[in-house]
Parts: structure tokens; C-alpha cells; sequence
């Protein structure tokens, strides 16, 4: 199973004649992902490792049958874009692209909502099931199947907790990384959702950073309604106030968004909270 | 980026909202050329919130003291940040003071109106004292802020007549502003009434620009939030905070280097700041992080925590072994071709660690010597 992303998904790069659509358009199909297509407006007719480009997603999907998006353009040509895949229904639309300007997120997020489609990022690493599929950027040695979830708002820290869980012999069910945006698609809640109706997913591990609301509200969901174990690290306990640590979401402005506000959340929801990343692993293999 | 009082004034006439005219000065004589009528009000203009109890906002009666005055702001430390300039405007005889701003609410993904009539203060102390005193709406990024969601928010807030269409009219200028602009907040705290006949002024702005989005905007002023470090790091593409600690950071991946901070701290050190080389750093990227965060005064011991996935650790170890540092320095290398990573910096002597734990301990031991 898995989720998001599987064996049928049919990815198209929106970008892929960049230097990191390209890089990591090869990277996805060594990974074993099916990129059906990519689109480059004016570049259509070439050829990027084998996959045939268009100048349109709409031509793209017609003539490849192609589900999925993966977006490396540009920051200030990404709001066009996302909302041109959005526009051919395409999902889940990966937005990989950093420093997209906070008002193209909402006015893109809105376009998804009304489609019906689901936007993961921007400013992600994307959503990785091993064995399956990839879209995006995760390192794919870093990966080998299993039943845990790991959703995450950051990419590094992704890697390296994955790297633990199958250092243990912890496999994945899927690997999603939300993004670092203030304003990003899918959240932790939707997020967890999805891994608590998975078959294959028997633990969910969230990683998560200061800044915004999304872990107590994805907490609250799994104190209420979530049977599965799970495990959860917050980044950014000696953040000061006021300063965007990296990511442009990872900001505690006044007293909101704490990492020590969030952690008791979770706390209080049943989550075991663990205090540095190498301990997610030994924490899921005792939970399951 | 967070712009100045003066600053967002300026922007706000530009969009219609009312504001008093002012002059800025940077040094007390410049109280003699002013043509405002007394009495006037000196406002330092500063970054930093709560500059009014630090005493760095003053009535003066007249020119002489002004000029004291002016002389006591200017130069004055709050919270951490020298004044180098006051806002002078004519004294406002003002009734009740509203609040009325727009920013991003993360949770809803949506732009939020937020307005009350408990205006002045902090609104996060309303909001936490008093919240059925705030009036919220979310903007609809299909339709935008219209004029009749003002007059909405006007009712609810008591405005009846003129009023009410005023504060309307000044409730969508912000909205406009705000989209325009590209403002993660637009705020003006206090919307002062008049004490005569009601008329809105806007008495204080606040406006922080997105800095994602400053591409699309010509003529903004210089951020002004960012230490002299920070702002070297920014032209190199490098993102730097500048903390109090004496152990230098640097790692890949914003959740990963916060997570070294916290790690850092866990073992009972001090970081002195969070840097990110950000995904795929080049060798040069890597020399110039090093030579930013060493820069700081005070740093004792340098963590480099490298977890490489677009990023080399040939690449990194190539900056490392080129230019050894002056401190002790602790390296955690791992990931894409680590094993060509390790071999420069065992040519140059240079030990790495694998697992991220003991190098914390390390480093935090290095730096108490």
C-alpha cells in the first residue's frame, strides 16, 4: 500500500530541462519511479534521459496518461506552474521549489482545494514509498520498505532519521516531507490521515520544527482518533523569538509556535516525544 | 523584512491611508528647520517592539524640548538596538484607538483580517485577556477583501455613519496594500479616532515584506533587521542567525542544523549561531559558511554536521582540509561519497566523526577547555 504515491503513479517534471529537474529526474528513475513526461515551455519535442518533453502539461497528460507532478521551476514562474498542473488534475502536485513567495502559496493552495487535488510543499523534499515510487529529491539508498510513515517538515533531518530506522532494520511505508513554507499543502494532520488508513503503515513518526500550529492540530487528531503508535521529534528547542531559523516557516513570532509547546501537545496527545533524532528508531522498534 | 515606522508611512499614503506628515531626523539640531506645529511627538524609529515603555517615544511643548528630547532618544539602546532616528509628527488629540491589520494565517492557508476595538496595545495580551473583543475574517483568495467585508468588520466593531464608511475605505486600501505589496503583515495599531469630529488616523504602521517575494518590488528600502554578519551571509546565499553562544555551527538542511543547535545544547554548550549551506553547497559555499560563522568574536569551537544527500562530503571536506580553522573543530561527516569525503580529510589530519551524538559531545567539551 503506502501512501500518496505508488506503483501506478505516472510522474510529470515540470522543469525538467533545469540542471535540478534533470539531476533529479535521473535520480527518480534509477529509484524505479515511472516519469511518464516532463514539460518545459519551448522545449517541447526534446528528450531529458529518455523522457519525452512537451510544452504544455495539458499535452503532456494527453499523449502519456502521466497522475503526477513534480515541480523544480523557478520560484517566481512556480505559482504558474503549480496552478497548470492543478488545472490538469494532476496529484499529488510536488512542489520541490524554494522561496516561493508566500501569497503565490495561498492563492495555489486555494486552486487545489477547489480541484480537489493535493499540493505537498512547497520547499520540500517530496514523498518517497520504497520500492514504488519517488518524486523529488530523498536520497534513494536511504530507503528500504517496511511499515513505518515518517512524515517530516524538513528534508535533511528526513534523511537522517530514515537513515537510523533502516540502520534497525525499520523499513518504510512512505517517507513525505511537507515543506518549510509558512503556507504549505498537505499538513501533519491530513498527513497522519492517510499513514492511520494504510494497511502497510504500523508507525507514524512526525518530525517536526518551531513555527506555526500544524503539530498541536495534527496532535489533538491523534489523541482523538489514532490507534497506531506514534513517535515524534520537534526541532528547534533553542530557537530565540522572532528569528527565521532556515526554513521561512521555522519563525516563533510572540509566544506561538515554541518547539516546548509543541512537544507537550504531543505529550499530551499520547505521542512519545523523543529529544534527539537518534532515538526515533529504538523508540518505533519498542512500540511495535 | 521588517520596514521602519517612516517607512511603511510613506507606503501607507501611497495607498490612501491617512497618516500624519512627519519628518525624520537623525540628530537633535535638526528640531530647528522643522515647520510641524507644537506640540510634536519624537518617535524612535526602531525594529524592536515595545519601544513606547522604553521610553523611546516623547511629547515635546516646544522647539527646546524637542531638542532635549530629541537628544535624550537618539543614540539609545532598546532591547538591543541603537536609535539612529526619530519620526517627528504634529501631537494628534485622539479618542478611542482601534486595531486593524492583515496578515498570513498559516493554519487556515489564507489571508485574516484581524480588527478590534481594544486597539493601542499588544493585541496578542487582547487576544489573550479579552478575545471576544477581536474581530477575525479570513480573505477568500478567489474573490479578495471586498468593501462590504469592511463595512462588516465596521459594524462589528461599533462604527456607524461617516465612520463606518471611512473605516471601510481604509480596511480595503490595507487589503490592497497588502496583496500588492506582498506583506506577510500590514498593521496599524493604533486607528485612532479623532476626539472631535471621529476621523481615522492611522497614529503607528507596521509592514513586513516577504522576503521571498522582494524580487517583484522595486524601490524597497534596505533590510535593516539583519546584523552585519547576517547580511554577509545573505549575499553569499547562506542562511546565518547570529546566537549568544561561543560554539560555531554549521550543518546542511534548516531542520537539521536546529536540531545541532538542540543537540548542542542538550550536552550543556552554548551555539553561537545556526547556519545552513543549504541542499548541493559547493566547496565555496562550505569556505565562505566557515569564514562567516568564525568572524563572530568569542566562538571557542566550530561543529560542522554534514548529512550529505545532494550535497558531497567531497565537496565539504575539500573547504575544510583547504583552510583549517583557528578554533578546535569537531566534523560529523556522512552520506554521498563520504568514503572520497573522508579520505581528504584523513590526508589532512582531520578526524570525522559518523554519528552526529559523540561529535556534539565533543564539540561542547572543546569549547569549555
Amino acid at each position: 500500500m503506502a501512501i500518496l504515491v505508488n506503483a501506478s503513479t505516472r510522474v510529470l517534471v515540470q522543469g525538467i530541462t533545469g540542471y535540478q529537474g534533470e539531476f533529479h529526474t535521473r535520480r527518480m528513475l534509477e529509484f524505479g519511479t515511472a516519469v511518464a513526461a516532463g514539460v518545459t515551455p519551448g522545449k517541447g519535442g526534446a528528450e531529458v534521459a529518455g523522457v519525452p518533453v512537451f510544452d504544455t502539461v495539458a499535452e503532456a497528460v494527453a499523449a502519456t496518461g502521466a497522475n503526477a507532478a513534480c515541480i523544480f521551476v523557478p520560484a517566481r514562474a512556480a505559482k504558474d506552474a503549480a496552478l497548470e498542473a492543478i488545472a490538469s488534475r494532476l496529484d499529488p502536485v510536488v512542489i520541490i521549489t524554494e522561496h516561493i513567495p508566500v501569497h503565490d502559496a495561498i492563492a495555489v493552495v486555494a486552486a487545489a482545494r477547489a480541484a480537489g487535488v493535493r499540493v505537498i510543499g512547497p520547499n520540500g523534499p517530496g514523498v518517497t514509498s520504497p520500492g514504488q515510487c519517488k518524486i523529488g529529491i530523498m536520497p534513494n539508498h536511504l530507503f528500504t520498505p517496511g511499515p513505518v510513515g515518517l512524515v517530516s517538515r524538513s528534508g535533511t533531518l528526513t534523511y537522517e532519521i530514515v537513515a537510523g530506522l533502516t540502520a534497525a532494520g525499520l523499513g518504510q511505508s512512505t517517507a513525505l516531507g511537507l515543506g518549510g513554507d509558512p503556507v504549505v499543502g498537505l499538513s501533519f494532520q491530513e498527513a497522519i490521515e492517510l499513514f492511520a488508513a494504510d494497511p502497510q503503515t504500523r508507525a507514524i513518526v512526525m518530525v517536526g520544527e518551531i513555527g506555526g500550529g500544524a503539530e498541536e492540530e495534527a496532535a489533538r487528531y491523534v489523541g482523538a482518533s489514532v490507534r497506531k503508535p506514534v513517535v515524534g521529534y520537534i526541532a528547534g528547542v533553542t530557537a530565540p523569538p522572532g528569528k527565521r531559523m532556515g526554513h521561512a516557516g521555522a519563525v516563533i513570532s510572540g509566544t506561538e509556535g515554541t518547539a516546548q509547546a509543541k512537544m507537550a501537545a504531543m505529550a499530551a496527545a499520547g505521542i512519545t516525544v523523543v529529544d534527539l533524532p537518534s532515538r526515533v528508531a529504538e523508540v518505533v522498534r519498542r512500540l511495535l | 523584512m521588517k520596514l521602519h515606522e517612516f517607512q511603511a508611512k510613506e507606503i501607507f499614503a501611497r495607498y490612501g491611508i491617512p497618516v500624519q506628515p512627519g519628518v525624520v531626523i537623525e540628530r537633535p539640531e535638526e528640531i530647528d528647520r522643522l515647520e510641524i506645529p507644537y506640540p510634536v511627538v519624537l518617535k524612535a524609529q526602531v525594529l524592536v517592539g515595545g519601544r513606547g515603555k522604553a521610553g523611546g517615544i516623547k511629547l515635546a511643548a516646544d522647539p527646546v524640548e524637542a531638542k532635549a528630547k530629541a537628544a535624550q532618544i537618539l543614540g539609545m539602546d532598546i532591547k538591543g538596538e541603537r536609535v539612529r532616528r526619530l519620526l517627528v509628527v504634529q501631537a494628534a488629540d485622539i479618542g478611542v484607538e482601534y486595531y486593524l491589520a492583515f496578515t498570513v494565517d498559516r493554519a487556515a492557508r489564507r489571508l485574516v483580517c484581524v480588527a478590534s476595538a481594544a486597539g493601542g496595545i499588544d493585541i496578542e495580551d487582547v487576544a489573550r485577556t479579552a478575545p471576544e473583543k477581536i474581530v477575525k475574517l479570513h480573505v477568500d483568495p478567489c474573490t479578495g477583501f471586498q468593501p462590504f467585508h469592511g463595512r462588516g468588520i465596521a459594524k462589528r466593531l461599533g462604527f456607524g455613519g461617516k465612520a463606518l464608511l471611512q473605516f471601510a475605505g481604509i480596511a480595503s486600501a490595507l487589503a490592497r496594500l497588502c496583496a500588492e505589496m506582498d506583506a506577510e503583515l500590514a498593521e496599524i495599531n493604533p486607528l485612532a479616532a479623532a476626539a472631535g469630529d471621529g476621523t481615522l488616523l492611522a497614529i503607528d504602521a507596521k509592514l513586513i515584506i516577504d522576503d521571498n517575494a522582494t524580487f517583484r518590488h522595486e524601490g524597497l528600502p534596505r533590510n535593516e533587521e539583519l546584523t552585519a554578519l547576517e547580511a554577509a551571509a545573505r549575499a553569499a546565499d547562506l542562511s546565518y542567525v547570529e546566537l549568544d553562544g561561543d560554539v560555531a555551527i554549521i550543518g546542511n538542511g534548516a531542520g537539521l542544523v536546529m536540531s545541532t543547535l538542540d543537540m548542542i545544547a542538550h550536552f550543556g554548550g552554548r551555539p553561537a549561531n545556526f547556519l545552513d549551506v543549504g541542499g548541493g553547497a559547493t566547496t565555496e559555499n562550505m569556505a565562505q559558511a566557515m569564514e562567516i560563522v568564525l568572524r563572530k568574536p568569542g566562538v571557542r569551537a566550530l561543529f560542522i554536521n554534514i548529512f550529505g544527500g545532494i550535497t558531497r562530503c567531497d565537496d565539504i571536506a575539500r573547504a575544510i582540509a583547504a583552510q583549517p580553522p583557528r578554533v578546535p573543530m569537531v566534523v560529523r561527516l556522512t552520506g554521498t561519497n563520504e568514503a572520497e569525503g573522508r579520505a581528504i580529510l584523513e590526508a589532512a589530519k582531520i578526524h570525522a566523526y559518523v554519528e552526529p551524538e559523540p561529535a556534539a559531545r565533543e564539540a561542547v567539551r572543546l569549547a569549555r577547555a
